[in-house]
């Protein structure tokens, strides 16, 4: 393994979470529990801050009964994984085309300036992490970030700005549209399913 | 228009309940044993009778796709639902499954019932927590209600439904690269023959079928395959969700008949192009993976599969992205092809060198920091990704290139130009 995954203090799951792991192996026929890998390796990053340490990657390896390898090549093929470690709170920002043509630009620019850092940088307090992401598949909400497996969106650069002095005060901002719009309908109410309404 | 009695998706913004009581109350799950009744040959016959089209990208008759799984299997086979949504544009799934997930898991039965399939896998892409959590839910609210698992609908016929969550990457939306994912592997395409409907995931018989597909079968079983096929046009039938974002007034989704005029489209529900339509300045109409459209060509184009297909680009997702004048469309391309760059599974040479070189000339070509014959080497390497991969990734990064080159290569030429004249100025 690589110096840079190779560290981590002892990792295994905790009961609720092998009790937790047992039901997902029990979704896959007889046999193919290496199938719940990748739900075994989220669940261990969560137990672990956010990130895979090497002794989280060997635990989830000998829980399934598989090779470390084959565990550490889905770990470093799949970008939701962090061999590193992470933030508290991990921004994570679209910049794919339609989140572009809709201002990502600045909303890239107003989280890099209110966080003090650069993609790929923790904040030096370990709060805040900021991550650039491909397409979120949120695309008619563009722009969109997504912050402990939320979507906030139709972001700008004073709505990204709020979201994490709100963080950052200790609040959990409200996901969603941060324009007054019902989910993905058009600003100003749907044209369609008016009917009977 | 569509009419709202013709819409499939009534709850697509979440403004009621999605759970079992309110989909019941939007019709869902109604007299589904009644269906299953009618068998397996009835239900696959009314589905290719109804010419849907799998809403995924390829088109590929759905009707058929499940009849070429066998009919006697000699063990357990399975249907997987692509709910890997990831095509830059698209974000029709992610609708259905957080505000209709009974449709999804309605037509996971029906059609696992037709193509006699043990169980469906849905993988969901893991980003999708909200919807990924709803879905367990709505999966839990049909098992208590005894509507699958066994004796599913008092059917006779026993059914399971599994939620499978990925974790970021956009190859897992290639059918064989998501049974890869799915049996806990790297997702790497594999190359076909075997196609999955004879070896699939864990060697056994699979169809992968996208969320869309599947969602609206309850409903065209239903009401019948002559309403669904009397929509939009021949070889395009039915109704389609599509996803409008860019530079339009309202970026929205919105089901519409298939066939559906671009311009009519945008302009009745995304409140038309930013500025006016003659502000237009192109369209990727399916789907990052699709070449781009003029305006000129956004004038009168219909929006269907063999429409699109005609002026050389694609219904793909229906995700359509809309660029105004304002566009660096450079840019935009260099964009996309940085995002394939990113995504490249890295099996095969020429799309795991090919996207990063063509997107470091794109790059280039943004500035103008290139020479003129760069954009025929460009085109030429473009070529040689196409068609030479095992699956196509590699030529879904060809296409935005080529797209660009086919209708905006005069501002190509002119950014080298103004960056030459402008070199021989600061010399002089």
């Amino acid at each position: 393994m690589s110096a840079a995954v190779k560290n981590g203090g002892d990792f295994a799951f905790t009961a609720a979470n092998k009790k937790w792991a047992a039901g997902q192996i029990a979704k896959y026929p007889e046999g193919r529990q290496a199938s719940a890998v990748m739900p075994l390796l989220t669940r261990a990053q969560d137990q672990n801050a956010g990130w895979l340490s090497t002794p989280a990657i060997e635990h989830v390896a000998e829980f399934l009964g598989m090779a470390a390898i084959r565990v550490l090549e889905v770990a470093t093929f799949y970008s939701m994984y962090r061999l590193s470690p992470v933030g508290k709170h991990v921004i994570e920002i679209c910049t794919t085309t339609p989140c572009w043509l809709r201002g990502s630009d600045a909303v890239v620019a107003a989280a890099k300036e209110e966080l003090g850092i650069d993609f790929g940088e923790t904040t030096s307090d370990g709060e805040f992490t900021l991550l650039e992401v491909e397409c979120a598949g949120a695309c008619v909400n563009a722009p969109v970030c997504a912050i402990h497996r939320k979507y906030y969106e139709d972001l700008d650069g004073d709505s990204i700005r709020a979201i994490i002095q709100s963080l950052r005060s200790g609040k959990e901002p409200d996901a969603g549209p941060q324009i007054e719009r019902q989910k993905s309908a058009p600003v100003g109410g749907p044209t369609t399913l008016t009917e009977g309404a | 228009m569509l009419k709202d009695k013709d819409r499939i998706f009534t709850n697509l913004y979440g403004l009621h309940d999605w759970g079992l009581k309110g989909a019941e109350a939007r019709g869902d799950w109604d007299g589904t044993k009644d269906i299953l009744a009618k068998g397996d040959d009835w239900i696959i016959a009314e589905m290719k009778e109804s010419g849907l089209r799998g809403r995924g990208g390829a088109g590929f008759p759905t009707g058929l796709k499940w009849s070429f799984m066998p009919k006697e299997p000699d063990g357990p086979t399975y249907l997987v639902v692509n709910a890997d949504e990831g095509e830059p544009g698209t974000c029709k799934d992610r609708e259905i499954m957080r505000h209709d997930p009974h449709k999804l898991l309605e037509g996971s039965l029906l059609a696992g019932f037709a193509m006699h399939a043990s169980a469906a896998y849905i993988y969901i892409r893991g980003e999708f927590w909200e919807e990924a959590d709803i879905l367990d839910a709505a999966i839990v609210e049909a098992y208590d209600a005894g509507l699958i698992g066994k004796n599913a609908c008092g059917s006779g016929y026993d059914f399971d439904i599994y939620l499978h969550r990925g974790a970021g990457a956009y190859i897992c939306g290639e059918e064989t690269a998501l049974i890869e994912s799915l049996e806990g592997k790297k997702g790497q395409p594999r190359l076909k023959p075997p196609f999955p409907a004879m070896v699939g995931v864990w060697g056994r018989p699979t169809t992968v079928n996208n969320v869309e597909s599947i969602a609206v079968a309850p409903t065209i079983l239903r009401r019948g395959a002559g309403w669904f096929a009397g929509l939009g046009r021949p070889n395009n039938t039915g109704t389609k969700l599509f996803c409008i974002s860019g530079h339009v007034e309202r970026p929205c989704n919105v089901e519409e008949e298939m066939g559906i005029p671009l311009k009519e489209l945008i302009e009745k529900h995304a409140g038309g192009v930013r500025g006016g339509w003659d502000n237009l300045l192109a369209i990727i109409p399916g789907g990052s993976s699709v070449p781009m459209l003029p305006r000129s060509i956004c004038d009168d184009v219909l929006m269907d599969f063999d429409s699109l297909k005609e002026v050389r680009s694609g219904l793909g997702t229906a995700a359509v992205i809309v660029m105004d004048k304002s566009t660096d469309i450079v840019r935009a391309i260099a964009r996309l092809a940085q995002f394939y760059k990113h995504e490249s599974c890295g099996q095969c040479t020429p799309c795991r060198e090919g996207t990063g070189w063509m997107w470091r000339v794109m790059e280039r070509l943004v500035t103008g920091e290139a020479d003129k014959s760069e954009i025929d080497l460009l085109l030429e390497v473009s070529k040689q990704i196409e068609g030479h991969t095992i699956c196509a990734l590699g030529d879904a990064a060809a296409w935005p290139i080529q797209g660009l080159i086919r209708h905006f290569r005069p501002e190509i030429e002119r950014r080298i130009d103004e960056r030459q004249d402008n070199a021989v100025a600061a010399a002089e």
